[in-house]
């Protein structure tokens, strides 16, 4: 693997921007996403910042069970989001729709219209465990980042 | 000549004003997060986060306006980089040349225009929001910024930047001072001044639809802003003379210590509306900015 190369796939896992999708959720992995940023739990020392434009960023954080109102939206944004991106799916919503499935305005699970990269479980799931999640995604998105024949050589 | 080039591409230019630019980002996010009892990111930060940026794959756009996109990032560091080859660091040793005072207001003017524009050309709602609101803040900044550096100018006799360098016994000479540090956060957009990029209110105002390596330069652009305002308030108070490193090193601090101190006031306030922002201006400081320069005018005839 070339030395740029190297340096870039550091600087993916090094710097992680994120771009925060509510499609419908109760509020409760929304607080729990906004605690990592919290003195609490600091999120910045760890190159992790939370973007106010879906341009910006690296990972989607996606939370809720996605509602027939906000299926454009998560269609869009996504698409908004420059590659190499990530997709981190919170709570039990996006997954599985949680209480909310069998409803006719649940349009869920996230799945179903966009590839989700990381499921971090729970209702609402603990703050470590999104920084877990998030951590593992920009492994993933560094490694998606990679020219087609370093990608091999990191597997080897 | 030589000065010049060294000035241009050693210090305080290219080779010098990068890396300060990263460390000065590094410290306004450290403070913030220090203010809030967070550890804040880490010394490389900013240095990781213009890598990441140039290796995202931006969505392709053609015509005049990808153009246009890619020229006015690049335009606002090029214009920062010469307005720090201006700086006079060491001014004795025959730095500058008559008149580079005004040079060095048009070269910190050039990025918020460049701001200004990126925000209508991005065609983003938000965009143009911010590009309205900077446009606004720009006039009303700009007025008490041009009156503190002509009460410096009238004061010492000159706009050449090397005979203003140091400090003075004049009073008008440290009200000028006090006026630039005025401005310094609303032309860095900090709070309390930070309505043109309010960020998550209106997304990222005239940068958002910006990514990848252009937006890379846009942060950058940030970076030499720090370090070419506070660097120009530095050598207004910096005393002339000693060993060039000692010098160096004082003129770095002093900037240093700028950021830190904008950057805490910046954690310790909240964003005020475009009208506030406007009468602190207007009603405030542009008072006292008129009365400091009509004085020294006087005090210059009388004497």
């Amino acid at each position: 693997m070339k030395v740029l190369d190297r340096l870039m796939q550091k600087a993916r896992t090094k710097s992680i921007r994120l771009f925060h999708l509510n499609t419908g959720s109760c509020n409760g992995c929304d607080i729990e996403l906004v605690t990592c940023l919290s003195p609490r739990y600091d999120v910045e020392q760890l190159g992790i910042h939370l973007e106010g434009s879906p341009r910006h960023a690296d990972i989607l954080c996606i939370t809720g069970p996605v509602t027939r109102n906000t299926l454009e939206a998560v269609k869009q944004v996504y698409a908004q989001v420059c590659e190499p991106k990530a997709v981190v799916a919170l709570g039990s919503c996006p997954a599985s729709c949680n209480v909310f499935g069998g409803s006719p305005v649940i349009k869920g699970p996230l799945s179903k219209h966009i590839p989700v990269d990381v499921y971090v479980p729970g209702c609402p799931p603990h703050p470590d465990a999104i920084i877990n999640g998030i951590a593992q995604a920009a492994a993933i998105l560094a490694e998606r980042g990679l020219p087609e024949a370093a990608k091999g050589a990191t597997q080897q | 000549m030589t000065t010049g080039l060294i000035s241009l591409f050693l210090f305080p230019g290219l080779v010098f004003a990068i890396p300060a630019g990263w460390l000065f980002v590094w410290g306004e996010h450290k403070a913030v997060a220090r203010m809030q009892r967070r550890i804040g990111p880490p010394l490389l930060q900013p240095i990781w986060d213009f890598v990441k940026l140039l290796g995202k794959r931006t969505p392709p756009r053609h015509g005049i306006e990808a153009d246009l996109l890619r020229l006015y990032p690049a335009l606002s560091v090029l214009a920062l980089l010469g307005a720090l080859a201006l700086l006079p660091v060491f001014p004795a040793g025959g730095h500058g040349f008559s008149g580079d005072g005004v040079l060095l207001v048009a070269l910190l003017e050039l990025p918020s225009i460049c701001f200004i524009l990126a925000g209508f050309t991005s065609g983003s709602l938000y965009g143009e929001i911010g590009a309205i609101r900077e446009a606004v803040l720009s006039v009303a900044n700009n007025l008490v910024f041009l009156l503190a550096i002509v009460t410096i100018a009238v004061t010492e006799r000159t706009f050449r930047l090397a005979e203003l360098a140091g400090p003075s016994w004049n009073p008008g000479h440290w009200l000028g001072v006090v006026g630039i540090l005025l401005c310094i956060p609303a032309k860095l957009r900090l709070n309390p001044f930070s309505t043109a990029g309010a960020e998550q209110e209106i997304y990222a105002g005239p940068l958002t639809e910006y990514a990848g390596a252009a937006l890379g330069l846009w942060e950058l652009a940030h970076g030499l802003e720090w370090v070419a305002l506070t660097g120009f308030v530095a050598t207004l108070v910096l005393p002339v003379g000693g060993p060039w490193w000692a010098h160096a090193l004082l003129f770095v601090a002093i900037a240093f210590g700028q950021v830190l101190v904008l950057s805490t006031v910046a954690a310790a306030t909240a964003r005020l509306t475009l009208e506030r922002s406007i009468n602190f201006y207007w009603r405030w400081a542009a008072v006292l900015a008129v009365l400091a320069a009509t004085s020294a005018l006087c005090m210059r005839f009388h004497a």
